[in-house]
């Protein structure tokens, strides 16, 4: 087709292409300029709306949580940072590859692994979850130098909780835990979601969930500029966080291990408070938990260890398990007695070793409670008859809006999550309880019962120590709290808890006086006067048998009977003998009578408390000749 | 040469007189602007920058010494010895990032698909410019035949930019040397019609599993990711986003220099090299983006005027075609970053940082000076 031109003919050819080619070129670059026009001018706004939305974000700054230290402050929960290895699993698109590939780096365990499947599906939004926690520096500095090839994966410092007493005080502090689905609901319904953007622990029981609020602080907020990894370049502007407030509490740590070493691995609580203000001195639960093993989500293994164990040491005994308060229930049945005006001070009583109901027969051996009976010797050497008497003339009406001021059935507010109600029987009570007619009856035997603290009572550990209480601040009774201060974290202002009267109970000081002067001779001559033996302070208190199981007629035997079915211990105590400071209660599970297990570790809370050391533990008493002086 | 002295004026103005002053001129503005971006862009790349500018002004100024019979007498032996190259990459090239692009010559790796670049257009002129006023339609066969060997060897490798560029440039020239309208009309037809389908039927076509045959995974997924950048914002549609963000943000009159947040928040990919159109135009805005169109419209209607010139065909086809590999460079540049074309691995001419390519360009430039000093000296 070209054939043997000529070459300005070729040129001119040439040239017509060139031309074309300019067209192209000029056609090509018209088509940029439209879409740098569309781009620039016509989608202007659209970009620089986007261009300012990648730029800044709006991050949260998490605040410190408050710190928790005892009246003494003794820490009992505070925070420290650490570095975690997190995933964004938004950008990951193989995790198993991922942690794979971080395993290369750090050690990850299988243990690793299954905690971070769990918060996978228990963390809120799409957010980090944490695979590792306490990385050492060198793992830090392992992981940024590859961090490159690990998209969605980050090292962040985060603070963690430290609960230093370990399972002391577990029960009262609790601890705090990732936040989860019903934490996330919880928040939402206090309007309080902008504050926890960030945060990713909750206070899940004890102290920080009570005092969430408190202890939590407020969450800032920071601008920053971040890059296309979104990590944050300069800072715009910030609202620091403000931390949370520390709490100062009523308890006394030297005072709660005391507690706690004097139960030693037996199953029992004790609840001390100070009567004038309702402040707790220690409560105690055994056996405990270490609440560190839950701030980073519990393992499987130490999860089955506490739930399936038979001493159930997740339970709080001290305000969540309710027993039959045995003859700890006596000075109270005893003012009931004297404020009705059924019995009084003079009144003697003999022939007391039997008591004939409806063809049931009572029988008391006590040497001291056959004949020439008042009721101090009642309270005394713990006598039963007198009690079944005064039961059924009061009727369960009468005690049972005798007892209700004084909190038995009633929870007593303390502010502590997860108390238990109890039960302060009553024929009321017993309709609500039962479904049949028949069961709902109130039957006369059962008053009789509920006289001795049996049958169907039912209070906690903190019930009976504010009763305790009650009873030796002339009749006033204070919400039992742990909390003394809340410290401002911002000025250090320390706001009091201020003891809150509950009521008055309308009560003549005199028959006070008579109850409390009956206790102190329990301990110098009655049934805990063993256990007293050689205290350089007086003290008052007394001691109580919670039946268990009904050996229907049966005589009880000790030995003969299954460790989970003998009697809990009771002890109710105070000291000094004059203007007490301490008040106490104390369970021992299948400990036995009252002066057997429960006596002796009040002994030691209260040795501690007004000795400000544990004394040597009196020896419990086994003979024969003070088990027959028994409360049952 | 007998007559031979010492006259230093004479000696500068030899060497000064190659230098075309128009291509010299709009090439110190493009290479300004590139300063100035890198300044914003990433200031620590500013030194050896400003060698890369030595070494490839100091190559174009070599080459445009040249005559053009010389340039095009070495076109056999630099093609072969470039095919020799690529089979060597085939063979025994060394693999990263999935392709298989380089040799290690001991001293130093080679990427030989850069030098194909200019030794492509260089041969079919060269084979053209043999056949001078007698080409035949099986010469065009020929020059396919010459084009497809380095071509399919590139695009093995696998090298979608670089397989572009030299497909490109060979069919500049066979365009140039007068391939008949009647083939170019249904190629063009059937690319018309082939992206028509694409953006048409996108929808069906981008689905997983879909097999393209022609295209390799990842290239069917840049295309892809093209019409739809938002399916995948956080992976292979970022780039497209983010850059058509930067670019769309500037406005008319631009951030600002040095004040481009996309920029400066690393939020543009490669913002020194391939993406440094979407730094341009965040910071100097519409205005600099069609500154910059304008600047290469200058150099490029320069090469053509100079390839209109030329008296021999060689040299109209090398420096046509030189042209406008420097256009389907800009081109496809900013076409890619602006999000009408998919992304490909090509460069902003004389503005994105990269040594290699700077050369290979200012060498096509010294091309064009060299053919343009070849006619005024025609007539000296």
């Amino acid at each position: 087709m070209n054939e043997l031109r000529r070459p300005e003919e070729l040129q001119a050819a040439f040239r017509r292409r060139v031309v074309v080619a300019t067209l192209f070129v000029i056609a090509c670059f018209a088509v940029l300029a439209g879409r740098f026009y569309y781009l620039q001018v016509a989608q202007y706004d659209y970009f620089h709306a986007r261009a300012e939305g990648n730029r800044v974000a709006v991050l949260p700054v998490v605040p410190n949580r408050g710190v928790i230290v005892d009246r003494n402050g003794v820490t009992l929960a505070r925070n420290y940072s650490a570095y975690t290895l997190e995933i964004n699993p938004s950008q990951v698109r193989d995790l198993d590859k991922t942690i794979d590939a971080l395993a290369g780096i750090v050690t990850i365990e299988e243990r690793d692994r299954r905690r971070f499947r769990r918060l996978l599906l228990e963390t809120k939004y799409f957010e980090s979850v944490p695979i590792r926690t306490h990385l050492s520096d060198e793992e830090v500095a392992r992981i940024i130098a590859r961090r490159y090839r690990l998209p969605g994966v980050e090292v962040q410092a985060r603070l963690f909780r430290d609960y230093p007493l370990g399972e002391s005080a577990a029960h009262v502090i609790g601890y705090i835990g990732r936040i989860n689905e019903r934490d996330v609901q919880r928040i939402e319904e206090r309007g309080d979601t902008a504050n926890y953007r960030g945060s990713d622990y909750i206070g899940k029981s004890g102290l920080e969930l009570s005092y969430e609020s408190e202890l939590h602080g407020i969450t800032g907020v920071e601008q920053v500029e971040i890059n296309a990894g979104g990590r944050a370049v300069r800072l715009m502007s910030r609202i620091p966080a403000v931390s949370g407030n520390d709490l100062e509490l009523t308890l006394d740590t030297g005072l709660q291990k005391a507690a706690e070493a004097a139960l030693g691995d037996r199953r029992g609580a004790v609840v001390a408070i100070e009567p004038a203000t309702g402040g707790v001195l220690a409560l105690v639960s055994m056996p405990s938990f270490d609440p560190n093993l839950f701030v980073d989500g519990i393992s499987v293994a130490d999860w089955r260890a506490l739930s399936d164990s038979p001493d159930h040491p997740l339970l709080n005994r001290a305000i969540y398990s309710a027993y039959p308060p045995g003859s700890t229930f006596k000075p109270f049945m005893a003012l009931a007695g004297l404020e009705s005006g059924k019995r009084t001070l003079e009144q003697r009583f003999n022939n007391q070793g039997l008591f004939t109901f409806v063809g049931h027969r009572f029988v008391d051996r006590k040497s001291n409670c056959q004949n020439n009976v008042d009721l101090h010797r009642t309270i005394v050497y713990s006598c039963n008859t007198y009690y079944y008497e005064l039961a059924h003339e009061l009727g369960i009406e009468a005690i049972a809006n005798f007892m209700r001021p004084f909190g038995f059935g009633q929870r007593t507010g303390i502010d502590i999550p997860g108390e238990a109600q109890g039960v302060l029987p009553s024929p009321a009570w017993k309709r609500s309880r039962f479904a049949t007619r028949e069961q709902q009856q109130w039957y006369g035997g059962e008053t009789v019962s509920v006289g001795i603290g049996q049958g169907y009572n039912a209070y906690t550990p903190l019930q009976l120590a504010n009763a305790l209480a009650a009873v030796l601040n002339r009749g006033e009774i204070y919400r039992p709290h742990v909390v003394r201060h809340v410290i401002d974290s911002t000025t250090g202002a320390r706001r009091p808890v201020e003891p809150e009267p509950l009521a008055r109970i309308p009560i003549r000081q005199e028959h006070l006086e008579a109850i409390r002067k009956a206790m102190v001779e329990v301990t110098t001559k009655g049934t805990a006067a063993r256990v007293f033996a050689g205290a350089p302070y007086q003290a008052g208190g007394k001691t109580g048998t919670a039946q268990v199981f009904s050996l229907r007629g049966q005589r009880y035997v000790e030995g003969e009977v299954a460790e989970r079915l003998r009697d809990h211990s009771w002890f109710i105590g105070f000291a000094p003998a004059e203007n007490p400071t301490i008040a106490v209660a104390v369970l021992v599970e299948n400990g036995g009578f009252g002066s057997q297990s429960a006596g002796p570790v009040a002994r030691h809370v209260i040795d501690y408390h007004l000795l400000g050391r544990p004394v040597e533990a009196p020896a419990p008493e086994t003979d024969e000749a003070v088990a027959a002086e028994l409360e049952r | 040469m007998s007559g031979w002295r010492f006259r230093p004026l004479a000696l500068i103005y030899a060497c000064v007189r190659p230098i075309d002053p128009y291509l010299l001129l709009v090439l110190g503005l493009l290479l300004g602007y590139s300063y100035a971006l890198m300044m914003s862009a990433s200031p620590e790349r500013l030194a050896t920058l400003q060698v890369h500018f030595a070494v490839a002004l100091a190559a174009m100024w070599m080459v445009a010494l040249v005559p053009p019979k010389r340039l095009l007498s070495i076109a056999l032996p630099l093609y072969l010895l470039g095919v020799l190259l690529l089979v060597g990459v085939f063979f025994f090239g060394e693999t990263s990032k999935g392709a298989r692009r380089w040799l290690d010559l001991g001293i130093t790796r080679i990427q030989p698909s850069e030098l194909m670049k200019i030794a492509v257009p260089l041969m079919l002129a060269w084979y053209f410019h043999q056949r001078e006023g007698v080409i035949r339609f099986g010469d065009f066969i020929g020059a396919a035949v010459l084009l497809a060997v380095p071509l399919g060897l590139i695009v093995v490798q696998p090298d979608l930019g670089t397989s572009l560029l030299v497909g490109a440039a060979g069919l500049y020239v066979i365009f140039f040397a007068g391939l008949s309208w009647k083939l170019i009309g249904p190629v063009v037809l059937v690319a018309v019609l082939g992206i028509g389908a694409i953006v048409g039927f996108g929808d069906h076509l981008c689905q997983p599993g879909f097999d393209w045959q022609v295209l390799r995974e990842y290239q069917k997924q840049r295309v892809c990711t093209l019409l739809d950048p938002t399916q995948d914002p956080l992976g292979r549609g970022f780039h497209i986003i983010q850059s058509t963000i930067a670019i769309g943000s500037g406005g008319i009159a631009g951030k600002g220099w040095m004040e481009g947040t996309q920029t400066h928040l690393a939020f543009i990919p490669e913002r020194h090299t391939d993406f440094i159109f979407s730094v341009l135009a965040e910071e100097f805005g519409l205005i600099g983006a069609v500154g910059l169109l304008v600047a290469y419209l200058l150099l490029i209607l320069r090469g053509f005027l100079i390839a209109a010139r030329a008296p021999a065909l060689g040299s109209r086809l090398l420096a046509g075609a030189m042209t406008m590999v420097i256009f389907t460079y800009a081109f496809v540049n900013m076409g890619m970053v602006s999000g009408i074309l998919p992304v490909v691995g090509v460069p902003l001419p004389f503005i994105s940082y990269g040594g290699t390519a700077l050369v290979t360009l200012c060498v096509g430039i010294g091309i064009l000076m060299s053919i343009e000093r070849s006619r005024t000296a025609a007539k000296d």
